[in-house]
This record gives C-alpha cells, sequence and structure tokens, in this order.
C-alpha cells in the first residue's frame, strides 16, 4: 500500500527529529572506554538492577490483577480507577516525586505512619528508590495487561466454567496463557521505565552513591564531572532499552 | 509558512535580552540585578553551577555565566568558552540549614555526626557541596550525607520540607520555615561568585556591559541588601 506523500514528508521530519539525538549520542561516545565507564559506574549499576528488579517484581503483582479488573471488573467509575491507576504514565516524573514525598516522606500523611508504627523512612533509602521506580511502572503493567486480558477468548473460560473449573483455576489455566505474550510485553515496558525512572527518584528518594544514585542519576551528574562518561553511560542505556523494546515487540507479536 | 516565522522570531528573544546561567543561590538577587541593570532586559536561568557550565559546554543560547566558585568557572575559560577573564562579583558564606526553631538542636558541625540528624549536602560536583566538604575536612568531622542534592537550593528544599533535620547552604539561602546556625568565625569557607561574557554570545557588546555592570557600585548594593558579602 502507498503512502501519501504528505503522510510521508511529515513522518520523515518526525523521524529525524526523534532519531537524530539518539544517533548524535552514539557519535560522541568514546567507544574505547565504555566497559571502564561502566566498571567505574558498577555501584549505580547495582542499584539500577536492584531497584528496577524489585520494582518491577512489585508491578506484576499488583499490575497484572489491576489490569484484570480492569478488562472485567464491571462496576460503577471504573473509568475513573483506570484514570487515576495510569495517570502516573502522563504525570511529570518530578510530579510523582512531589507527590511521593507528601504522602510517603518524613511529613507526608502515610509516611508519618510508617515512621511512628515500624520506624520506616522511605526517603534516603533504596526502598524508596524502589517506590518511585515502580510508582510509574505499575500502571505500564496494568495497561498492557489490560489490552492482553480483553484479547482473551471468554469463550473458553465458559467452557471451563461448566466442565468445574473454579475461577483461579480458570485464571491461571485459560486466561494467563492466552494473555501471556501481552503480559510479557507489559513487564519489558514496566521494567524500562524502572530502569529509566530519574525526576521522581532524585525527589523523593534523593541521590547517594550505593544506595539511591541509580545509572540515569549517575549520568546527570556525572555531565559536569567526566562528560565522556556520561555520553557511555548514557549510550548503554539506549542499547539496553532498545533491546527491551525488541524484547517487548517479539513478546508481543508471538 | 507564517507560522514558523513567528515562532523563529520569538525564540531568536528580540533584539537585546540577555540570557544568563547562574549558580542557584543566586536565584533572587540575579533577578535584582538585571532590573537594576539599564541596558538589555535580563532573563536569569538558574541552576546548580555545574549545570551551568555543562550548558555553556554544550552550546546553549547563554550570554553571561555566573559561578558560585572559581573552579568551575576557570575551567570553561580554559576550554576557550569564555570572552575574556572571569571577573569576582560577590561572595557569601556557609552555615548550617536547620528547620525553624532548630528542633534537633543542632549547635555546629560537630552535630551532624549525630545519630538522629540526617544530613543532606549539596554534591560534590555543585560548589556549595565542594565547599561543605572542604568546611567538613577541615573541621575533621566525618559526615554520612542521606542525599548529594543537584543544587544548594535542593539542600535547603529537603530541609524545608522535613525531610532532613540538617544541612550546609549558603547565609543568603535562609528563607521561610528554615533557620541558620551560624559557623564561628574562621571556619567555613568563603564562597566567590564569578561571571564572564560566554564566548558564543550572539550580544557580545551587552553581555560585556552587564558582566561589567555586576562590579559596579550599584550592583554591589543589591548583592549587600540580599545578605551577601562583598
Amino acid at each position: 500500500m502507498s503512502i501519501p506523500r504528505r503522510l510521508g514528508i511529515l513522518a520523515t521530519v518526525g523521524i529525524a527529529g526523534l532519531v537524530v539525538p539518539v544517533v548524535g549520542l552514539i557519535v560522541r561516545t568514546s567507544w574505547g572506554r565504555v566497559l571502564s565507564d561502566i566498571g567505574d559506574a558498577s555501584s549505580a549499576v547495582r542499584v539500577s538492577l536492584v531497584v528496577s528488579v524489585i520494582a518491577v517484581t512489585l508491578a506484576v503483582l499488583t499490575g497484572v490483577p489491576i489490569g484484570w479488573v480492569l478488562a472485567r471488573g464491571r462496576f460503577r467509575g471504573r473509568t475513573v480507577l483506570r484514570a487515576a491507576v495510569l495517570l502516573p504514565i502522563v504525570l511529570p516524573p518530578v510530579v510523582s516525586g512531589v507527590a511521593l514525598l507528601a504522602a510517603l516522606g518524613r511529613n507526608g500523611s502515610f509516611g508519618r505512619w510508617l515512621d511512628g508504627a515500624f520506624s520506616i523512612g522511605l526517603p534516603f533509602t533504596t526502598a524508596g528508590a524502589v517506590v518511585a521506580a515502580a510508582f510509574v511502572a505499575i500502571p505500564f503493567v496494568a495497561l498492557v495487561a489490560e489490552a492482553g486480558f480483553r484479547g482473551v477468548d471468554a469463550e473458553l473460560e465458559g467452557v471451563a466454567a461448566t466442565l468445574g473449573a473454579g475461577p483461579w483455576r480458570r485464571f491461571r489455566r485459560i486466561v494467563l496463557p492466552q494473555a501471556a505474550p501481552a503480559l510479557a510485553a507489559g513487564i519489558v515496558l514496566g521494567w524500562a521505565r524502572a530502569v529509566g525512572e530519574f525526576g521522581a527518584t532524585i525527589t523523593f528518594a534523593g541521590n547517594l552513591p550505593g544506595r539511591t544514585q541509580t545509572l540515569p542519576l549517575a549520568i546527570f551528574f556525572e555531565l559536569e564531572q567526566d562528560p565522556a562518561a556520561a555520553f557511555s553511560l548514557s549510550f548503554v542505556l539506549v542499547v539496553i532499552s532498545l533491546g527491551m523494546l525488541l524484547a517487548a515487540r517479539r513478546a508481543w507479536m508471538r | 509558512m507564517p507560522i514558523l516565522g513567528v515562532i523563529l522570531a520569538a525564540c531568536s528573544s528580540g533584539t537585546d535580552t540577555l540570557t544568563v546561567g547562574a549558580a542557584s543561590s543566586l536565584t533572587e538577587v540575579m533577578d535584582a540585578v538585571g532590573d537594576a541593570f539599564e541596558g538589555s532586559g535580563v532573563i536569569v536561568s538558574a541552576a546548580g553551577s555545574q549545570v551551568v557550565a555543562a550548558q555553556v559546554r554544550e552550546g546553549a543560547p547563554l550570554d553571561v555565566v555566573v559561578t558560585a566558585d572559581e573552579a568551575t568557572i576557570d575551567r570553561l575559560a580554559a576550554g576557550g568558552l569564555l570572552a575574556g577573564e572571569p571577573v569576582r562579583i560577590a561572595g557569601n558564606r556557609l552555615v548550617i540549614v536547620v528547620a525553624a526553631g532548630n528542633p534537633k538542636g543542632v549547635a555546629g558541625l560537630a552535630d551532624l555526626v549525630r545519630e538522629d540528624v540526617t544530613v543532606v549536602l549539596a554534591a560534590s560536583q555543585v560548589p556549595a557541596g565542594a565547599y561543605a566538604a572542604e568546611t567538613l575536612a577541615a573541621a575533621g568531622i566525618v559526615v554520612s550525607p542521606a542525599s548529594l542534592e543537584p543544587s544548594v537550593r535542593a539542600v535547603v528544599a529537603k530541609v524545608r520540607l522535613g525531610e532532613a533535620d540538617a544541612g550546609l547552604a549558603y547565609a543568603t539561602d535562609i528563607s521561610a520555615d528554615v533557620a541558620a546556625v551560624e559557623l564561628p568565625p574562621g571556619v567555613g569557607t568563603d564562597a566567590s561568585y564569578f561571571a564572564a561574557v560566554v564566548g558564543a554570545t550572539s550580544h557580545p557588546e551587552s553581555a560585556r556591559q552587564f558582566v561589567d555592570f555586576l562590579s559596579s557600585d550599584r550592583a554591589r548594593a543589591v548583592f549587600r541588601t540580599h545578605g551577601f558579602a562583598p
């Protein structure tokens, strides 16, 4: 099918705008030092891995059920609930950070209670960085999971029900296998978002190497100290992110 | 394409508006100094000095740069990114910033090591962070900060929000909801602000006039009323 000329031109302009910065980054990267720069940033790599893996685990444990509720729930206010749950996707990350501080900070409504009842303080801790990353990752998983669950053949479920399968068994044996590609894509996208989180993290969890300084934060501070290292680390994140996108696409298409 | 033309014209910001990249501790005073300047209009873009420097290095359209230390602006000069020598325009001093009323009873630097005092500092790339590290090292005090913030204003914000109990910031950063615990005379590295014309400026004349103005008696008076040292 041919593409109308006007659309083609506009698309080309848009694609150039999206690709040029990444190409610029690749051109500025000094290949010889990428590996040693990652080595120097090993504590940020470790924090990023720990934070993003725990965050995406939380996102799967809660986001998949949310997706199910949104896809199958028949109740008033579902549209409002969906908007509320997906809000962090469109919120400016710094606003997410401010909101987390307002709720879970030392003087926040829940934070004060957490501190009083369990002496748990989230700001400035790795757990706080996990909360910031999960806050933005959960909606991604929920959004994609909902789409996946909507594609599940309801008739099969009906058949299973007449054969005496209970709701949990039907969910596990009929629904999950069918929605698996979408769920896998959602997990990868949620993980990518958790790895890339910056604004909410620096606002809510602060910046301390080895504790809350993730790769994006390390890049931000490295840009002054050693710009070449910032380019190396950015390049690494581009590669990881691209890999995740391709993986998500494959999972989705399976 | 008339619309595009309008947008481009707006972006080039008229004939004579200077954009000044300034250390975050200068946020308010620079606006006031800009108002007192009778030449061009002045727009202040405030961030940590290290961020401003990185912007200059990456070719941001800044006409004048003002940092909170000499090292950061000297690196720009060494990179051939400035027109003319940086000039010292004002000074500042470090204080311990605590919540209003000083609920944790912080009396001096030694209290910053207390278990029950959550301390945040500016990152070492930020001039205030470097001054803080120098001050603590000179006093022989080893602090475990909870966070290394991207600007001195972020340090004050964390104390103001109650997330941190204490931090090191400039005397001029003290505002509502926070209080200063002064360091004894002779303790604490004094800060110096330096200004220079950015080499790539498209307004070299007025940028030069503004930098000259920054060290004039008129500008010094504005700095003084905002609590800065000469």
